[in-house]
């Protein structure tokens, strides 16, 4: 059977969101680069796959699918039975939880988090000015929102629950930023029980393979 | 059996996604208003069910639910079987539901939702609207339903030929920038985005989740 094909940089937060899904659930992929610096995203070749001009995209046989959180249900569905089990819950309830804490992290998480990386680790690289009220703005912004899941994972191992789910992989991306490129890791290490958790689940084996992969691609 | 409980406010969107997907899948349950003016969602009773003090949250039995597109998934996913069917038929239309109502939440929700505090909610509460932002906002959401136009031109609804739940996370916004913020133009010139509009917002079950049916 044909490996599905993931067009993405690896850089990207949305393509890495992605690829962690198949790594957890063991299927086997095809990374397609898409070099964002030459506006391949906007080309009418890829438009034709993704008509908003963002990243990432799969292909599944007939299936051409986008918007990462939508591609990690569906591989999560598609590949129940095989690779990291319990990713959806086991329970309707279970899967509840977890839809909630995905939206948290669509919605709320990662607003604030994605200016700030914005902000702080490319704007400087690309030559683009910061703005510092808004930075500022948004830090408080997503302080508040640590404070919360401070609160929930002190009652909860995991953000859906006693196991790892696809809310808490949705987090990796976004975080591994924060806490690497902005100068703003203590927003993560000074909460005890989100540090806690971010050390568990960046340390697993798809997120340790992403960082193998990226340093590679650093290296070139 | 104890009804389902709903915490919201009548003129939150998000409590009337959650409404009209109650109304869709024929299911019964109870309101309860959180006075928003009083500032009752930022008070600690409201913030033990929904710690981010924001509307809707559900209680059905022991399960306290937040999040008003999750709270749709999960009414969808409970009553399979009953009233409008809103997840697709198989793995891949549920995919391509996914897919669009991702759109929905990360394209088409802070444009529409900039516009509408600024022009209806920022004047209730005092304040003078910035028109730079409603202009900004007006102009990505063009983009966004210059796209939109171009899909329902080959698809009766976002993600196939059925109404799914991607269509219907549209529905509260769309109807306040057409009914109260004299966007109305936005769709009315495009012809498969109006055809799409009047489409699902004459569904009874939306009418019903805004009152504008007895």
């Amino acid at each position: 059977m044909a490996a599905v094909k993931l067009y993405g940089p690896l850089a990207s937060t949305a393509t890495s969101r992605a690829l962690a899904c198949l790594l957890e659930k063991q299927v086997e992929y095809q990374l397609i680069p898409v070099d964002l610096k030459k506006g391949e995203q906007k080309k009418p070749q890829f438009l034709a796959m993704q008509p908003f001009g963002q990243v990432p995209v799969l292909q599944d046989g007939a299936l051409t699918l986008f918007e990462s959180r939508a591609i990690v249900r569906y591989i999560a569905e598609k590949y129940a039975a095989q690779g990291t089990i319990g990713l959806l819950g086991k329970s309707l309830a279970e899967r509840a939880v977890i839809e909630q804490w995905m939206e948290v992290e669509s919605q709320t998480y990662n607003p604030p988090s994605s200016f700030l990386v914005f902000q702080l680790a490319f704007a400087p690289l690309w030559g683009i000015p910061q703005n510092q009220a808004e930075i500022v703005k948004n830090e408080k912004k997503f302080s508040k929102v640590l404070d919360v899941y401070e609160k929930r994972l002190s009652e909860s191992k995991y953000l859906g629950g006693d196991e790892f789910s696809i809310a808490d992989l949705s987090h990796l991306p976004n975080t591994e930023y924060i806490v690497k490129a902005t100068g703003k890791s203590e927003l993560i290490t000074s909460r005890k029980y989100v540090n806690a958790w971010w050390e568990d689940i960046s340390s697993r084996d798809s997120w340790k393979k992403i960082r193998e992969m990226s340093k590679a691609g650093n290296k070139k | 059996m104890a009804k389902i409980k709903v915490y919201g406010h009548p003129i939150s969107t998000a409590t009337r996604l959650v409404l009209c997907c109650l109304h869709e899948k024929k299911v019964e349950y109870d309101f309860v208003l959180v006075e928003l003016s009083a500032g009752a969602h930022k008070q600690p009773q409201y913030l033990a069910l929904n710690p981010f003090g924001v509307l809707p949250t559900i209680q059905d039995g022991d399960l306290t639910l937040f999040e008003s597109r999750a709270i749709a998934k999960y009414l969808a996913k409970k009553y399979e079987g009953q009233g409008t069917e809103l997840l697709g038929n198989s793995l891949s239309e549920q995919a391509l539901v996914e897919q669009w109502s991702q759109v929905e939440g990360q394209s088409f929700n802070s444009p529409a939702s900039t516009i509408l505090f600024q022009i209806l909610f920022v004047p209730m509460s005092g304040g003078s609207t910035d028109e730079a932002a409603v202009e900004m906002n007006v102009e990505k959401l063009k983009k966004v339903l210059d796209i939109y136009e171009e899909r329902l031109s080959k698809s009766k609804y976002l993600a196939g030929d059925f109404f799914s739940l991607a269509d219907l996370q549209h529905l509260p916004y769309l109807d306040y920038l057409v009914t109260d913020c004299g966007k109305g133009d936005l769709i009315s010139s495009r012809k498969h985005v109006k055809a799409w509009w009047e489409d699902i917002s004459s569904r009874p079950a939306w009418k019903k989740a805004t009152g504008k049916t007895p």
